[in-house]
Order: structure tokens, then C-alpha cells, then sequence
């Protein structure tokens, strides 16, 4: 049995009053590969923003262990610097802010944390280099402002590449696959998969079976009105893909 | 109000530290405050000037008298008593100091703690300072390298003794005393500041730079600053400036003239960090300022660029008059304001040379209680052929309390112009602090990402030395403490 990195308990969370989650459980040890898959509005983007601290919401009830912390009562910074990394469905341009800059920002306000000295501009660069090569992103795109005038493979591109420049023990990919021709969702599976090792773990939220022939989960969860409903392994997204989810609706009970 | 707003409220609403807040412990001698004839002739007799001087001033000084106190700008300014504040403060020394024996060392310790060492061993390289404290220049350096070259930088007071020449024809020749109120009392009772001139074909071979400091209380600071290139020549000059945190208002009330000759370019960079009062508003400077140039010369050249992060209130307008054919103005601001600061900035360009041409970009950053606002006037003459212009008008707001406005003013007489102005207003939005939080970077320095980011175009402009002090400040103005 392997190491547990991830075990949310009974979560519920809400916007503006609208309860989104309600009740959510999950399990992850390292390693594993996790899909989430459901309906639209399902709550699957809320979950990924929970976990990542995004002050929009609130937690109602229930708690998240994420090795050994109480992942809840940690800032999103602070998440972030203990290996949680979502990749966003939207990533947000910030004009002028070179991904350069960003990324060393992110580098250094880690290291602050572990009480590691700040990486020399050198260091820096030669790391940058290195992880580019990750997702084929080239040099040029590095330099300029974060997700400023970015296509939307290059934005899901570039969210990995700061993936691999983070190293996070668990990575949220949401939606990573949407808007993606199929050449940028081979580079941007790839790259995942590239940083794949024994010790972390992925969740993988989409809408396709076509992301997960890159990507092998290990485990395939339907979310439905903030519910996991039904897992399964990987056969349950080829069925799916197949037969849509009415039939899963119907299972508990309120199919149309 | 949302999260998101509480969250930028606490970041840049602090009444942060100013670590020029500082006041030095030195004899100064302050004559009483008041303004009358008398005193400006008594102004005049302390810096043993000639009876022209004393002539310009009086005659400023009277048309002065004749003037209502100015109150078209977007800004709520409090009563000033011109009656209560004193017009000359000098640190007392011996006459005019040469060597480094002869200053004060409380001065060179002040003015080391303001990153700005004095002594010639210790002076900036590829920089020469001019130091002034009150209201007498303290030291320049460098001075014996720039006279090889021909170049003068002294205090504008030596040069009126000096080179009396070159001042009777410039002093005055671009900013009148009758331009407007505070021209007028600048002309009346100016008591130092900085003199420049690069004689034809000469690069400067350095920054020069000039560093303002208030340190004594009750006063005001009433510099002049006159520069001269020549044909052909270059200049790129500096001016930085800080003052004691204090209860009180103190007034600054500058001039800043720049003659430009055929060919020849100036470029002119401010970082203002005067003190901005404390978070309800109490104290700060009032920096009113006239600053202008004009490209008189052919193909001339003068580019303003300004980091406006201090004072209470700023109001000032760096302009250029593009008489000269082909000659080109630029304009260059990022302006913050936060807790109670107002401003009130922007440039003039006016237009009367063929083929003239300009550039605005203003960047207005407002946070906190403060009220920022942009004001341009573009002006072209009847018989200014093929002009252009392109003015880029952004400001951002930080939390839900403060204010940006945009008064531009475009005025073009003739047809063959070609003027653009493109104006945005934004906000730092949840989405992309909660990006960059998701990436471990904390809010604060997050903060300062995304405005020097947004004020990158400017800070571009800034020379290299200056440009990472800039960037700081900017991060540094807007940090505080995140509840």
C-alpha cells in the first residue's frame, strides 16, 4: 500500500451563499493518476479552486489532509510551496510581467519558505532553459509578459512548463485539455508525463476520453452536483465517452 | 466591498515607513517667516548677488503680488499662508564650499545616509551630483572632470556670480515670472538650485544630477534649475528628492528650465519621494512645480521622465515647446498616489515647429483615499506643418476608495496634424493575485509585480542606475503589511 498524500473528508463549499460541494471524499496516495469527470456545473472546476485556496469561495464543512498538513488552514501561497500546483483552465495575462520575473518570484518565494537562499540570476536561467525544453516552449514565448497575447495552446503549454519549473508533489491539471488542437495536446500530455514519477500524484479534470489515451489515470471519479458518484478505473471513461452520463444519472436515481 | 479589495486595501493602505523620514541635527540659520519686499531683497544680499538679480526678483515679486491664488485643479488644497513660512533656510557654513574640508560633516553623513556619498573618493561613478539642502546647494561633484570638457555644473547661485552672461540670457527665457502664481514666487525668492551648460558637440560624459533635500522645519524649498545644450550637444540628468516626516505641510515650489539647440537633446529624469504625510493625511510636501523646456534648435530633442511617489500634493506639468523644426518632445510618468495624496500631473506639448513631433505615455497608479489625476494639453500652432502626436493615457486603481481622472486637452490649428490619444483604466483583479498566490508568491510582492509590470514602459526610460532604485521604490510605496 502506498503513501497517502491527499485525503479530502466530507467538503463542502460554496459561492455567494450557493453551496457548489457537498460532501465531497477522495483518497490519493503518491503516484497515483486521478480523473475527475461530470456533467457541466458539476462542481469539478470548484473543486480544483478549493483545493488551491482561491478566496471566492468558502469551506462549509469537511477537511483536507495533504501529507500530514491541514491543507485548509494554509494560505494559497503557502499550499503552493508545499507542492500543491493547479494548472488553470483560464490562466490570467498580467501585462509587462515577464515570465522571467514571474517565475523567479515564484522560485525565490519557495525557497524563502524552505529557508533556502535566493537562486543566482544565473542558476535561474540555466533551470529556466532546462525546463522549457519540458513542453518545446521556445525562448522567445519566456521572455515575454505572462499569458499576454498567448494562443490557447501556448497558455496550457506554458502552465505546464511552470509545473515542471515548481516540481509540485500534486498537480491539478483543470480542463488543461480545452481549447487544445491535437499536436499542443500531445506536447502538453507529453510534458506531463514527463514530469510523472513515483512520488507525485495528478488530478486530471476533463470533459474527453481523448485526454486520458495521453494521460493514464488510475482511477476515474464522476463528480455530479457536488457529489463523487461513481469511480471507477480507467474503462469508466471509455464508457463515457460512449454512452454520456444519463445512465449514471439513472443508477442513482434521477434520470430524466 | 469584496475580499478581493479588503485584501489590496490592507496591502497598500499602511502607513509604511519612509526611511527618509529623518532630520539631520544641524545649525541652521532660518530667517523669520513672511514675504515682503524686504525679504526678498534680504534673500538676495545673503548670496551677494548682483542688482540685476535683485531686479528680477523684485519685479517678480511685485507682479506676484498682483496674482489670486490659483484653484483650477482637480485637488482640495488647504489654505496656504504665504506669511507663515520662511523663505531661506541655509545650513551655516563658510561661503561657498571648495573642498570637502569645508563641509559639514553632519551634512556629509546626511546626505551618505540618502545613498548619495559627497566625498570625491567616494562620489558615484559615471555620476555627478549636485547637493542641495534648504536652501543653499552643499556640493557638487565631479566638477573638475566636467571642466575639462567644458561642461559647467555648479549651483545656479555661483553661476549667477560666475557666469553671469549665460544666466541674464537664459533665466527666465522659457518660464517666465509671469507664467503663473508659483513661477512668480519662485522668481521672487529662489535660493538655490542647479546650473547646467554643454557647450556645442559635447556629450556629457556622465549623469549629472541634482539631489533635493528639505531638512529644516517651517521652511519652504524654492529651487531653480537652468539647462543649457548647444548645438549638438547631450545631457542626461537626474533630480531625486526627500524630506523629514512631519506633522506640517512644507512647500516646494520649483522652476525648471531647459534650453535645447539645433540638434542637440536633453533627457530629464525625476524620482520624487518627498514626504507624502501619514496615512489620515497629516503632513507631506506640496510639490508645485513649473518645469519646461524648449526645443529651440532644429532636430532638438528633450524627453522628460517622472517616478512620482511622494509629496502630499503634486502638481505639475513637465512641458516642452517643440519650436524648433523636426524637434521631438517626450513624456514619460508614472505617478502614485496612495492613502490622502492627490496629484494633479500630465504635460504640455506645444507645437509650433513643422514637423514636430511627441510622445505621452502616463501611467496613474491610485490606492488607498488618493485622488490621481491626468491632465495634457496638445497644442498646434497655425503654422506647424506635418505634426505629430501620440499620447497613451493608463491608470490603475487599487482597492475601491480612490480616484483616477483624465483631463486631456488636444487644441490643433492646423489640418495636416496627426494626433492620437488612447486611454485605459483597469484594476489588479482577483484573478491575477490568485494567480500569482497560486504560484507561492505572496500577495505584497505580488502587488509590485503586476504595477511595475503595468509601469514597465516607463521605468524602461529611467537611466540604468536609477532604474532598479525606481522599481523598488514603486514595490516599496505600495507594500505594507497583509492582514
Amino acid at each position: 500500500m502506498s503513501e497517502q498524500l491527499l485525503k479530502v473528508n466530507n467538503l463542502h463549499a460554496s459561492i455567494d451563499g450557493k453551496e457548489i460541494l457537498k460532501g465531497i471524499n477522495l483518497t490519493i496516495n503518491r503516484g497515483e493518476v486521478h480523473a475527475i469527470m461530470g456533467p457541466n456545473g458539476s462542481g469539478k472546476s470548484t473543486l480544483s479552486s478549493v483545493l488551491a485556496g482561491d478566496p471566492r469561495f468558502t469551506v462549509t464543512e469537511g477537511s483536507v489532509d495533504f501529507h500530514g498538513m491541514d491543507l485548509l488552514s494554509l494560505n494559497p501561497e503557502d499550499r503552493s510551496h508545499e507542492g500543491l500546483f493547479l494548472s488553470f483552465q483560464y490562466p490570467v495575462e498580467i501585462p509587462g510581467v515577464s515570465m522571467v520575473n514571474f517565475m523567479r518570484a515564484a522560485v525565490n518565494a519557495k525557497r524563502k519558505y524552505f529557508n533556502q537562499p535566493a537562486l543566482t540570476a544565473g542558476e535561474f536561467l540555466k533551470m529556466m532553459r532546462v525546463k522549457r525544453e519540458v513542453v518545446e516552449l521556445d525562448n522567445k514565448l519566456a521572455s515575454r509578459s505572462v499569458n499576454e497575447g498567448f494562443s490557447g495552446g501556448e497558455k496550457k503549454r506554458n502552465e505546464i512548463f511552470q509545473m515542471a519549473v515548481l516540481e509540485p508533489c500534486l498537480s491539478i491539471l483543470d480542463e488543461t485539455d480545452s481549447g487544445l488542437d491535437i499536436d499542443a495536446l500531445r506536447v502538453v500530455a507529453g510534458g506531463v508525463n514527463k514530469l510523472k514519477t513515483p512520488e507525485n500524484s495528478a488530478i486530471v479534470i476533463t470533459h474527453y476520453q481523448r485526454l486520458l489515451d495521453y494521460i493514464k489515470p488510475d482511477f476515474v471519479h464522476v463528480l455530479y452536483k457536488g457529489r463523487i458518484v461513481k469511480t471507477g478505473g480507467p474503462e469508466l471513461a471509455l464508457e463515457l465517452e460512449e454512452r454520456g452520463y444519463d445512465w449514471i444519472k439513472q443508477e442513482i436515481g434521477e434520470g430524466e | 466591498m469584496s475580499k478581493e479589495e479588503v485584501k489590496i486595501d490592507d496591502v497598500v493602505g499602511h502607513d509604511d515607513e519612509y526611511k527618509y523620514g529623518f532630520v539631520t541635527d544641524i545649525d541652521t540659520e532660518i530667517i523669520p517667516p513672511g514675504l515682503s519686499e524686504e525679504v526678498v531683497r534680504l534673500i538676495s544680499k545673503k548670496k551677494g548677488e548682483p542688482e540685476w538679480m535683485l531686479d528680477f526678483r523684485l519685479k517678480a515679486y511685485r507682479y506676484w503680488l498682483t496674482l489670486p491664488v490659483p484653484r483650477w485643479a482637480h485637488l482640495d488644497i488647504p489654505e496656504i499662508d504665504f506669511q507663515a513660512i520662511s523663505y531661506y533656510a541655509a545650513p551655516t557654513k563658510k561661503e561657498g564650499p571648495k573642498s570637502l574640508d569645508e563641509v559639514d560633516p553632519e551634512l556629509l553623513k546626511t546626505f551618505d545616509r540618502l545613498g548619495i556619498p559627497l566625498e570625491e573618493q567616494k562620489a558615484l561613478s559615471g555620476m555627478a551630483v549636485d547637493a542641495v539642502m534648504d536652501s543653499v546647494s552643499v556640493k557638487t561633484t565631479h566638477r573638475t572632470l566636467l571642466a575639462e570638457k567644458g561642461i559647467i555644473f555648479c549651483s545656479i547661485s555661483e553661476a549667477i556670480k560666475e557666469y553671469p552672461d549665460l544666466v541674464k540670457k537664459y533665466l527666465g527665457s522659457v518660464v517666465s515670472y509671469r507664467d503663473n502664481f508659483y513661477a512668480a514666487l519662485n522668481s521672487a525668492v529662489f535660493s538655490d538650485g542647479s546650473f547646467v551648460y554643454i557647450p556645442k558637440g559635447v556629450r556629457c560624459p556622465m549623469e549629472l544630477s541634482t539631489y533635493f533635500r528639505i531638512n529644516a522645519s517651517g521652511t519652504g524649498q524654492f529651487e531653480r534649475t537652468l539647462i543649457v545644450a548647444d548645438d549638438d550637444a547631450y545631457v542626461s540628468y537626474l533630480e531625486g528628492c526627500t524630506a523629514p516626516s512631519r506633522d506640517e505641510n512644507q512647500l516646494h515650489a520649483a522652476i525648471v528650465e531647459i534650453v535645447v539647440e539645433n540638434r542637440a537633446e536633453v533627457k530629464y529624469s525625476t524620482v520624487q519621494n518627498w514626504y507624502a504625510g501619514d496615512k489620515e493625511g497629516r503632513g507631506g510636501v506640496y510639490n508645485f512645480v513649473t518645469k519646461r523646456g524648449l526645443c529651440r534648435g532644429d532636430f532638438s530633442k528633450l524627453s522628460w521622465t517622472q517616478v512620482e511617489t511622494g509629496s502630499a500634493i503634486t502638481w505639475k506639468y513637465p512641458s516642452c515647446v517643440l519650436a524648433g523644426e523636426g524637434s521631438v518632445g517626450e513624456f514619460y510618468s508614472v505617478a502614485v498616489t496612495k492613502n490622502r495624496q492627490q496629484a494633479d500631473t500630465g504635460t504640455k506639448m506645444i507645437h509650433t515647429g513643422k514637423n514636430s513631433r511627441s510622445t505621452i505615455v502616463s501611467k496613474g497608479i491610485s490606492a488607498g483615499h488618493s485622488q490621481n489625476s491626468y491632465r495634457g494639453l496638445v497644442k498646434v500652432a497655425p503654422n506647424a506643418e506635418g505634426v505629430r502626436n501620440y499620447t497613451q493615457c493608463d491608470s490603475l486603481l487599487l482597492g475601491s476608495n480612490c480616484g483616477a481622472h483624465t483631463f486631456p486637452y488636444i487644441d490643433v490649428m492646423n489640418d495636416s496634424a496627426v494626433v492620437e490619444h488612447e486611454a485605459t483604466t483597469s484594476k489588479i483583479s482577483e484573478e491575477q493575485l490568485f494567480y500569482c498566490n497560486q504560484r507561492g508568491i505572496p500577495t505584497e510582492e505580488a502587488v509590485g509585480l503586476i504595477v511595475n509590470g503595468y509601469a514597465k514602459e516607463v521605468m524602461n526610460k529611467l537611466p540604468m542606475e536609477f532604474a532598479v532604485e525606481a522599481q523598488r521604490l514603486l514595490s516599496l510605496t505600495l507594500e505594507g503589511s497583509v492582514g
